[in-house]
């Protein structure tokens, strides 16, 4: 009896084993990523920046070059190497903390330049790494371990949307967030960062998808709870959606 | 080598870079170099290179270490406080192993300072200034036609270790004039091919990952013992330094840079008072020339170390001299250029 492969992992995942808690999405957006990388067939010309943060080991985990930026400027690393290398593809992967705190110059710049990059933004409105303490996307109210008390707008000022943010910035050429708690958000995010490759492939600019994700171990939840609890407290503070879509109708 | 023209000091250091094969340019203007990131504006795009004015030093630090990771010759340059910023790259593409050429031209510290010539830098230069054990190789010029010179050196030398170099002037290099010989532009394809480890695209090859860190302890002892085991051979091999008038000296002037160049006029004075005083100026700061300089130890019978803060590489000459003679400072600061007068008095009064 033979046995023919009809379903396989993506090339461009280097397989090694992810060391993500249980229920955590990074695991689904890599993938997502991998399988973009592999149906554009730019394997052998992508460039990859990790940040700091949960996802630091991401260039290992991507069958790529890759490197890993100081905690923020990635963005600022991937305009070096993009500058360097035009005809390369460089992205970025990027949590919450990284981009919409302590990076927050860079990708405002990187994206106003409109920097032929692509940038991964995964909000999970806490910071994952260093156990649990508020993010520039933690929600009002929401308790963490340094919002013990929950977050209060006096205190600590609002939750930070960078997707509505960036959305103003000319040199945006693909901007969407979105979420993949669900079978259906799965599949509309591998469009969606298809298209944020396809901004930078194409020339037109900075690509951003924004991913609503879930942190179960910091938010104290189990998976499925968290999954809900996305749906329900993450998606009526931060709208799902295409901001900027410069690149059309795939092809 | 062409004909000599009289060019300013941080545009010579721009033109070296760019003859030295150095086609990416990134950094944010601060005096008393912006003139330098002035120059590159106009110079790249004439030689298909790339120049961007960053949002700031942190990121212009990240743009250099993305460009380097390619395996391009590339540099910033900065002033004091733009350097402050630079640290945590610095540290990174240490760690990251990654050759590129810094230019910090020193200005009165610390904190906002002043834009008048310092050496106030010399601690950050040559002793760290970001985290971690990484090392620097340091060059400090005392002219224009040496810091063109020490620039084309300095993008070889962090090619052929890969690890990062530091052109260490002063606002008096970068703001004065003179005559300089270029050396003639580098042939791109001599450049030293680095397709073996940087990221240029896994194409028919395993990845590349650069990275300057290892969770595991035990694997970034091993990585830091290798950085020491390459920082022991520039130590063996890229030693510079200049001696002027020391075959009979007994008392020895130790200064680097401007202040080194200045020494050499306070020497010519001495001698004319009778005083047998020689010059020892370190070229490389890091790695400093401890030994050459231990040697004269046997014929001297006083050090002096003049700089132009409050006593920063005069740490250096005391672990050289060990104790063997007596070593004496004397330093302004905040921007203040010592004359050769008031040091020749100062000298005078010591022996």
């Amino acid at each position: 009896m033979s046995y023919k492969i009809k379903f396989k992992g993506p090339e461009s995942l280097s397989g090694k084993e992810f060391t993500y808690c249980p229920g955590c999405h990074h695991g689904i957006v890599h993938r997502l990523v991998a399988e973009v990388i592999d149906e554009l067939g730019i394997r052998e010309k992508t460039l990859m920046v990790a940040p700091v943060g949960c996802s630091v080991f991401a260039y290992e985990f991507f069958d790529v070059d890759g490197t890993v930026a100081p905690h923020g400027r990635a963005p600022a690393v991937a305009t070096g190497m993009k500058r360097a290398m035009p005809e390369n593809v460089v992205f970025t992967y990027q949590g919450d903390g990284d981009l919409a705190a302590i990076g927050t110059a860079e990708i405002i710049h990187a994206a106003n330049r409109g920097e032929k990059i692509t940038t991964i933004f995964i909000n999970n409105a806490i910071y994952g790494m260093t156990g649990g303490q508020m993010a520039p996307t933690t929600l009002l109210g929401m308790k963490t371990t340094t919002s013990p008390y929950g977050r209060s707008a006096e205190n600590e000022g609002y939750p930070l949307h960078m997707a509505e943010m960036l959305s103003n910035l000319p040199g945006v050429a693909f901007l969407a967030r979105t979420k993949v708690n669900k079978p259906q958000d799965v599949l509309k995010t591998k469009k969606l960062i298809k298209k944020a490759f396809l901004a930078q492939i194409q020339g037109k600019g900075f690509g951003m998808v924004e991913v609503l994700s879930t942190c179960p171990t910091n938010w104290g939840i189990p998976p499925v709870e968290a999954n809900k609890w996305l749906e329900e407290n993450l998606v009526p503070e931060f709208p799902l959606g295409v901001y900027v879509d410069k690149v059309g109708d795939e092809k | 080598m062409a004909e000599k023209v009289m060019v300013k000091g941080t545009e010579a250091i721009g033109e070296a870079a760019i003859r030295a094969g150095c086609r990416l340019y990134f950094g944010y203007p601060i005096t008393p170099q912006s003139e330098l990131t002035e120059y590159m504006s106009r110079r790249m795009p004439q030689v298909d290179g790339v120049f961007l004015q960053a949002e700031s030093e942190v990121a212009a630090v990240n743009m250099l270490y993305g460009a380097a990771s390619t395996g391009h010759r590339v540099m910033t340059s900065t002033s004091s406080p733009g350097y402050s910023l630079m640290q945590e790259g610095v540290s990174y593409i240490a760690g990251a192993e990654l050759p590129v050429v810094f230019v910090n031209v020193v200005r009165g510290g610390p904190g906002l300072g002043d834009i008048q010539p310092a050496q106030s830098d010399y601690f950050q230069a040559t002793k760290g200034g970001g985290h971690g054990d990484y090392r620097l190789v340091v060059y400090g010029p005392e002219s224009l036609q040496e810091a063109v010179e020490l620039t084309e050196k300095a993008f070889d030398v962090a090619d052929k270790y890969r690890n990062p170099a530091l052109i260490l002037a002063d606002g008096m290099l970068g703001q004065m004039m003179e005559p300089v010989e270029f050396p003639d532009f580098r042939d791109l394809s001599t450049l030293p091919d680095h397709s073996s480890w940087a990221m240029q695209g896994a194409k028919g090859r395993e990845p590349h990952k650069i990275t300057s860190f290892d969770i595991n302890e035990h694997v970034l002892e091993q990585m830091n013992l290798r950085y020491q085991e390459k920082y022991k051979k520039i130590i063996e091999n890229e030693q510079m330094w200049e001696e002027y008038k020391t075959e009979d000296a007994n008392v020895i002037i130790v200064a680097y840079g401007t202040m080194g160049r200045i020494a050499k006029t306070i020497v010519n004075m001495a001698r004319e008072k009778g005083v047998k005083a020689g010059l020892f100026r370190p070229i490389t700061l890091w790695p400093y020339p401890y030994e050459a300089l231990a040697k004269l130890a046997d014929q001297a019978k006083l050090f002096f170390t003049v700089e132009m803060s409050m006593g920063q590489m005069v740490e250096d000459v005391r672990l050289a001299v060990n104790g063997k003679k007596p070593v004496e400072f004397y330093g302004r600061t905040g921007g203040v250029v010592p004359t050769p007068n008031e040091v020749l008095a100062k000298l005078m009064e010591l022996i």
